[in-house]
């Protein structure tokens, strides 16, 4: 066998694949025209897939559960999709599509999960999870607040990870087909001598999780062995490199079900060896692309145990598989290679996905030639979203990373981040006008604000109010925060991907807020306009009356925008004064994924004018139909949310009509390239891009079953569009479409 | 804000934020009031009042253009189009003097029928595009769709521009049964087949999306009877025209 040829660096000496990537990468700088189309090896398994995903779907959205197993890296055998024309191989289980239990999260939730679809855990696994073990939710319950528990049920803080895997972590998946596992073993054992004492709690703390680091290593050995493949060894060919990178992710998503796996960044790491095994004649574009494809393929398949509630927050059953592409080196190199466009490209092979995730790290100096593949790409499925990496590279210091979940940076293999789901803005504001008390059930949340019982609302009062809500509700968000992940690492500790991880990591928090456009709207109506507030018996606000114009959020207006950009930051700097488990560094995100659909039952009416129960915005998006100023302008109002105010992302989702984008293929490319390079110059974070007509999700909610891959993007991440809810699928239709001519 | 007058304040139909289809690439289109013309089939009737419109200061116009320069890039910018802009050459001359002072891509979306003193130190100095309306090649298909006589003063216009060496598109609205004639295109084709400025016709496909505007404002339409072209009509016009200019587009 060849051996490959790799110029040295740092990382021949210590783990650092980064180091790696910069020393051996070809950057391309070309177009899209070398790329071929899916080989028949790929095209038959892509049919077996299709028609699995299709009985899943008939099948209440499960196709089959395994009982009897509880799911970790090795504990079951070896599962094929058509052994003969898998040129990647490996599955969760040991069957396509069948889910597995994974019930060290939550046990509750994996019995209800099987229950909705009339099964239950085996009599063995009952026992164990009823009489002996106890999982990260029952540890988060015993230690929960009865304070939190209110702020919990009540909806001011919502979808937090505590019955569920918090995920988010990284692994930084491309190491083991560098160095091979029993480097990484070894590493890790180096690390491990030398924690030494005084046995403090952090101390102690830290030895266990490297011990159980070894032994998870250990076992990706075996789930190796499982498929006939020795990862105690690096990588030895282009094709090895792939299949270890997946076994390397595979062995996260078989130990862990968090609700975002992200893959990192392993695109440009695998052109090297690609590019390599081309150079030397071993194998054709073909080839290469089948790798990519069948890589991509494996990733599709990716399915945990979810149950029905679940749905509410994070519709179409998404599993996050993000992966981030481009971007540019703090050299000033690109980052772009021929696996770049690869991977994209199998959006066309395969049809449109919403996973894996694509996220195009975009960047001024990307090649033209790649921008406008990407808004190709884009235009033509809807499937990819884009993030600042200008923004993110220069901000926080570092060129090696991926993006958790939707918007999420994290730096590959040295950082890793808590999930924190997010918590309820607009209900925080209206305990300011409602005296501290939910305005739905009247229960006292928060002490130290009086009851106002003017006619019209005093915006002077109402922001002293809402700066004590912000206050109180941010030290209850973070009283939880702590305990869950206290109890995750305890109970769930993710081995797997933290084996893949330096040893003791730089930790980022990554709390979150939902509802910025009503907070930033009712504000400007307080102050702009009359807002008169109609109460009922008790006190509480049940409507508003607004009397008079006021500017809105979404239109390039300052006047109202400086509301959203200084409710994010104000919101964060009460997060940042309060201690964090494990010194975790403070990240805030304005995202909502489907759940704005939920946070709007939950909220009362706004003084925006906003009834009650209706949807918020996704991310921080202005309200549907109130950005009246053009495309240009909505975008506008969202970049001037300060990204250092909201490191862990701010989330805006464009919709626009193929005509709208331009006359022809040739406009519309250039257009949307040039909308994300100018949305991008004025510091925005991210964009989710759907190029589509709304008479086409009208027809697809009429006759899903001719729409089997329509992929729309909503906050942060893509989903089958048939797979949403109705209300779901009415809300994304009712959002703005820009739409002029 | 400074105040307003006559000389730094355009009278304004509509702005629209995110034009893709009013020159090359992104573009702020302001659409201004009031036009001498009565094209039978046009889609902004309510700006042909030359007494409507809201006044907007240039310089307000200019912080908008300059809010959205960074979406322009290297071919976007500023569109002025009506109504007829040139009825306002006058303050124009300030409006692109200014965004050319920020480095924005100003164009003229016309139909040729202005040439005074402001006009040719408008389309001399400040215009980097412009876009001419080319609406009939005979002076009787041109009264019928515009009501107005002398087509010749659009083909003088083009003159001047062409004199210019500066840049030109040519645009013409493709109506089936008034202007989609093979004759009429090859007219067209041979006239301007030896101007060097001109990149590039637009073919604009005929529509009624304004139709009801013209009820609003209690006019008939008399173009009720005309269907929107086929693609086939469409491809039929794009290939005569191809071998008269550089680039033919299908707007």
């Amino acid at each position: 066998m060849k051996v490959l040829e790799f110029k040295n660096g740092i990382w021949d000496k210590e783990i650092n694949v980064r180091d790696f990537v910069i020393q051996n990468i070809t950057p391309y700088y070309g177009n899209h025209d070398f790329l071929v189309g899916p080989s028949q090896k790929t095209q038959k398994l892509w049919d077996i897939c299709k028609s699995a995903v299709k009985e899943e779907r008939q099948n209440n959205g499960v196709r089959s559960v395994d009982t009897e197993t509880i799911s970790g890296v090795n504990s079951f055998e070896a599962g094929y999709i058509d052994k003969e024309n898998e040129t990647i191989v490996g599955l969760q289980t040991n069957e396509l599509l069948k889910r597995a239990m994974k019930p060290f999260g939550g046990y509750k939730v994996v019995q209800k999960a099987l229950s909705e679809h009339g099964l239950a855990p085996s009599d063995a696994v009952n026992e164990l999870f009823t009489k002996y073990v106890k999982t990260h939710n029952d540890g988060v319950f015993s230690a929960y607040t009865a304070e939190i528990k209110k702020f919990r049920s009540l909806g001011f803080l919502t979808g937090l990870p505590d019955n569920y895997a918090r995920g988010r972590v990284i692994g930084d998946y491309r190491r083991i087909a560098l160095y091979g596992i029993d480097k990484l073993i070894e590493t890790k054992k180096e690390d491990f001598s030398k924690i030494n004492g005084p046995m403090s709690d952090s101390v102690i703390r830290l030895r266990e999780e490297v011990a159980e680091q070894i032994g998870a290593l250990k076992d990706m050995i075996a789930m190796g062995n499982h498929y006939g493949l020795d990862l105690s060894r690096p990588a030895q060919n282009a094709q090895e490199a792939v299949q270890w990178t997946y076994m390397a992710y595979l062995a996260a998503v078989k130990e862990q079900d968090g609700a975002a796996m992200s893959l990192g960044n392993v695109s440009s790491f695998l052109d090297i060896y690609i590019t390599q095994d081309l150079e030397a004649g071993l194998i054709t574009e073909e080839e290469a692309q089948e790798y990519i494809d069948q890589f991509v393929m494996k990733l599709r398949m990716v399915r945990h145990l979810r149950m029905e509630a679940y749905d509410e927050i994070f519709a179409g059953d998404p599993t996050w598989v993000t992966e981030a592409i481009g971007g540019m080196f703090a050299d000033g190199r690109t980052k772009v290679t021929k696996t770049s466009f690869r991977f994209l490209h199998t959006l066309y092979n395969l049809g449109p996905s919403p996973e894996p995730n694509i996220t195009i790290l975009w960047s001024y100096g990307l090649p033209q030639n790649f921008k406008n593949y990407c808004a190709k790409v884009s235009i033509d499925t809807s499937s990819i979203q884009f993030e600042n990496d200008e923004l993110m590279r220069i901000t926080r210091d570092s060129d090696d990373y991926g993006i958790a979940c939707c918007v999420s940076f994290q730096e590959i293999g040295k950082q890793i981040q808590f999930f924190g789901a997010r918590t309820n803005l607009a209900k925080t504001l209206l305990l300011a006008i409602n005296g501290g008390k939910c305005e739905n059930t009247g229960t006292q949340m928060v002490e130290g604000i009086a009851p106002m019982t003017d006619e019209v609302l005093d915006f002077d009062k109402v922001m002293d109010n809402f700066k004590i809500s912000m206050k109180e509700v941010a030290r209850v968000y973070n009283d939880s925060m702590n305990i869950i992940h206290y109890m995750h690492d305890k109970y769930y500790y993710e081995k797997a991907q933290m084996a893949l991880i330096d040893t003791n990591p730089m930790i980022n928090i990554a709390y979150g807020i939902a509802g910025l456009s009503i907070v930033a709207d009712s504000l400007s109506a307080i102050k702009y306009a009359k807002v008169k507030p109609i109460r009922n018996e008790e006190g509480l606000t049940v409507d508003f009356i607004i009397e008079g114009e006021f500017p809105k959020y979404g239109n390039d207006d300052d006047r109202v925008d400086v509301f959203a950009a200084n409710a994010v930051a104000d919101f964060n700097n009460e997060l940042k004064k309060l201690p964090v488990y494990k010194d975790a560094a403070v990240t805030m995100s304005v995202l909502t994924i489907t759940s704005n659909v939920v946070y709007g039952k939950k909220t009362g009416a706004t003084p925006d004018g906003r009834a009650k129960g209706i949807p918020f915005a996704p991310g921080a998006n202005p309200m549907h139909g109130r950005d009246s100023n053009g495309a240009i302008a909505s975008l506008n109002s969202v970049a001037k949310i300060n990204y250092e105010d909201s490191q862990d992302g701010i989330s805006n989702t464009f919709s626009i009509v193929p005509k709208s984008l331009g006359a022809n293929e040739e406009d519309r490319i250039d257009n949307l390239a040039a909308t994300l390079d100018g949305y991008f110059d004025r510091g925005a974070q991210h964009l989710n891009v759907n190029v589509l007509d709304k008479e086409t999700l009208l027809d697809a909610m009429e006759n899903p079953e001719e729409y089997p891959q329509l992929t729309i993007r909503v906050s942060g991440y893509a989903v089958n569009f048939i797979r949403l809810t109705k209300e779901q699928q009415m809300e994304v239709i009712t959002r703005s479409f820009h739409e002029s001519m | 804000m400074p105040i307003k007058t006559a000389e730094n304040t355009l009278k304004v139909h509509s702005i629209e934020s995110y034009g893709t289809h009013d020159g090359p690439g992104i573009r702020m289109v302001v659409f201004l009031q009031g036009c001498k013309l009565k094209c039978l089939y046009c889609h902004n009737p309510d700006s042909i009042d030359t007494h409507g419109g809201e006044e907007h200061a240039i310089e307000d116009l200019v912080r908008r253009a300059v809010n959205m320069k960074s979406y322009f890039g290297i071919k976007g910018g500023v569109t002025v189009s009506g109504g007829e802009p040139l009825l306002q050459s006058k303050e124009l001359i300030h409006f692109f003097k200014r965004l050319k002072e920020e480095g924005i891509h100003t164009n003229i979306d016309t139909n040729g029928r202005v040439l005074n003193h402001f006009t040719e130190e408008l389309l001399d100095d400040y215009a980097d595009l412009v876009m001419l309306d080319i609406k009939h090649m005979t002076e009787d298909g041109y009264q019928y769709l515009t009501g107005a006589k002398n087509k010749n003063t659009t083909f003088t216009f083009a003159k001047h521009r062409e004199a210019s060496g500066k840049k030109m598109w040519l645009r013409y609205v493709l109506i089936p049964g008034i202007t989609n004639k093979p004759e009429l295109l090859h007219a067209m084709g041979n006239y301007f087949k030896e101007y060097k400025t001109i990149e590039k016709i637009e073919l604009q496909p005929y529509h009624k999306l304004g139709v009801h505007k013209w009820d609003a404002l209690g006019w008939e339409y008399k173009l009720n009877h005309i269907k929107e072209n086929t693609d086939d009509e469409l491809k039929e016009a794009e290939s005569i025209l191809k071998a008269y200019f550089k680039e033919v587009k299908i707007n």
